[in-house]
């Protein structure tokens, strides 16, 4: 008797937990694929109701003409692309600057001793103006008002001072993340770094920042989606960029497809850029482990 | 004689709440001292005001017979002449062990990368860790994060090491490890003064005690007056508790 059950005990064990491993697994993969078909089929089942319900809205045949006109969606979009082309210029020489003088004024405003309070206030003063502000404001008046002193060429350009504006006013958003990204490293830290007698700055440098910017990442890439289509309010003021163009021709043809164009070129940035952004983070995290 | 470490009189309070009271000892050179007391009594406090981690309200620290606590000295020169240990290590997470230690001497004394390549890895076999230097401190034990937290220390040239507690968060078969670097220390000369509740230790390497309860010394003495024979009630009560 106690002969058998040592031989049967270990066996049927293995061959338990051997099962129910394999088990799990094929109920998993199933599991998933019943529900990537239950996301399948809902999604057809609701683009379906919107492709036969929306026709029959009394305006729909006006809406059809004047947003989804096919002829006029060829003939404007590639020079709508190519107008999209002075936003992603103004959009890629202002985000470094808004990277760094975001970065300025945080640490402005974390300036701990008392000499550098003017810094401090400074700091806050700012962040108070250019988040209270609308950015449209902001673009009108520095827009507009600046080049109105009448410096010489090109520094009355409205695509600079439009650009300005847009970094002044970014720069303060972005700060704000930055100091959140401070402020939630652990006291502790800064401890540890200036006990070794590192000084203020170094701390900051070494300790600080490398574990702020990072879990600021993801906060700072959603700034960068709206600042990318924050660049098209810039077309209020004078540069012929996307929004303008598209409005140029919406005047022109007396259609509304060209807005729908540009909301496609719109469209195609951020949700790569998001992607991107979570392979960059993913990726850092792997190479750490 | 001058001693390495004096404090007299030392009183820190955080707003209305007292930190220490009065505080006044003597370390000689090469001594180890141990701060037992229970939690709240005021040992983080003073070892953070040793350090000019935190001002002290009045009272002086003489460190070699200077008093370092004179608000016209620069900290950052002293901070480098006194080593302190957390009991969270408080390691930087994104530096590997090696990193973590090389960082302050590199900043500091802009001691040549080839130069203290040497001598960090000197550091990390003298305790070791040889093995455990590219290691980021997350993929290290409670223990081996502590060590490389002493090393950091250690690695500043300190005349004195203070250490907070540095076993408490550790799990009890990793607090030999640790202590046994402490006594490793000491052998080799260095001052240490220890807030610890980690008592066969302190009864066994302590030269002195000294007992503190609600941000005053109650009693001090040599290890066999203070678990022997102490005098005051307060001490016999806390000892009573703890061991
Ligand atoms: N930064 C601080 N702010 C306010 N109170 C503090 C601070 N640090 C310590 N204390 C208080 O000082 C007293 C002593 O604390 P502490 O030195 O940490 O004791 P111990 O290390 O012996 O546990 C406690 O009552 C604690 O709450
Ligand atoms: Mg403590």
């Amino acid at each position: 008797m106690s002969v058998d059950t040592k031989k049967i005990s270990p066996a049927t064990s293995e061959t338990v937990a051997g099962y129910s491993k394999q088990a799990r697994q094929l109920r998993e993969a199933k599991m998933r694929k019943r529900s990537t078909l239950i996301a399948t089929f809902s999604t057809i089942a609701v683009f379906l109701a919107i492709y036969f319900l929306v026709p029959l809205a009394p305006g729909w045949e006006k809406v059809k003409q004047s947003f989804f006109n096919w002829e006029i969606f060829q003939k404007t979009f590639p020079t709508l692309l190519n107008a999209f082309l002075w936003d992603i210029a103004i959009f890629a020489w202002s985000a470094p600057i808004i990277a760094v003088w975001g970065l300025i004024i945080a640490l402005a405003r974390d300036a701990r001793s008392p000499a550098l309070f003017p810094l401090r206030l400074f700091g806050t003063i700012y962040n108070d103006i250019f988040r209270g502000v609308p950015v449209i404001l902001a673009i009108y008046l520095i827009g507009f008002g600046v080049p109105g002193l009448g410096l010489p060429r090109p520094w009355n350009s409205p695509y600079i001072w439009g650009t300005v504006a847009l970094v002044l006013t970014y720069s303060a958003y972005v700060s704000e993340i930055y100091r959140s990204g401070i402020e939630s490293i652990h006291e502790s830290q800064r401890a540890a770094a200036k006990s070794l007698g590192l000084n203020h700055w170094d701390v900051m440098r070494f300790v600080i920042l490398p574990q702020a910017l990072r879990r600021v990442v993801p906060a700072n890439m959603n700034m960068l989606i709206a600042l990318q289509k924050d660049v098209a309010l810039l077309s209020f003021i004078g540069p012929v960029e996307l929004l303008r163009q598209a409005g140029v021709f919406k005047s022109l043809f007396a259609n509304f497809t060209p807005y729908l164009g540009a909301s496609v070129i719109f469209l195609a940035v951020p949700i790569p850029a998001t992607r991107l952004a979570d392979a960059m983070m993913a990726r850092q995290d792997k190479q750490r482990r | 004689m001058t001693y390495k470490l004096q404090l007299l009189d030392v009183n820190k309070s955080f707003g209305s709440l007292e930190g220490c009271k009065g505080i006044s000892f003597n370390v000689a050179k090469g001594e180890l001292v141990c701060l037992i007391g229970s939690s709240g009594s005021g040992k983080s406090t003073l070892l953070r005001c040793i350090n000019l981690l935190e001002e002290v309200d009045a009272g002086q620290i003489l460190l070699d017979g200077e008093d370092i606590t004179d608000p016209d000295l620069d900290p950052l020169p002293i901070r480098r002449r006194i080593g302190i240990v957390f009991q969270s290590f408080n390691l930087f997470p994104h530096m590997n062990a090696m990193e973590n230690v090389m960082l302050a001497p590199r900043r500091v004394y802009k001691t040549p990368r080839a130069q203290l390549l040497t001598t960090t890895t000197a550091l990390f076999e003298r305790f070791g860790l040889a093995d455990r230097m590219k290691n980021y401190p997350d993929q290290l034990s409670g223990g081996q994060q502590q060590r490389v937290a002493i090393i950091r220390a250690l690695a500043m040239k300190p005349e004195i090491m203070l250490f907070d507690e540095v076993t408490s968060a550790l799990d009890p078969e990793l607090v030999g490890e640790v202590l046994d670097v402490l006594l490793q220390l000491k052998n080799e000369g260095m001052t240490l003064v220890l807030a610890t509740h980690e008592m066969g230790f302190a009864r066994k390497a302590a030269d002195n005690i000294c007992f503190l309860d609600q941000g005053v010394i109650v009693e001090s003495g040599p290890p066999e007056q203070i678990f022997d024979n102490p005098e005051q009630s307060r001490t016999r009560e806390f000892l009573s508790r703890v061991m």
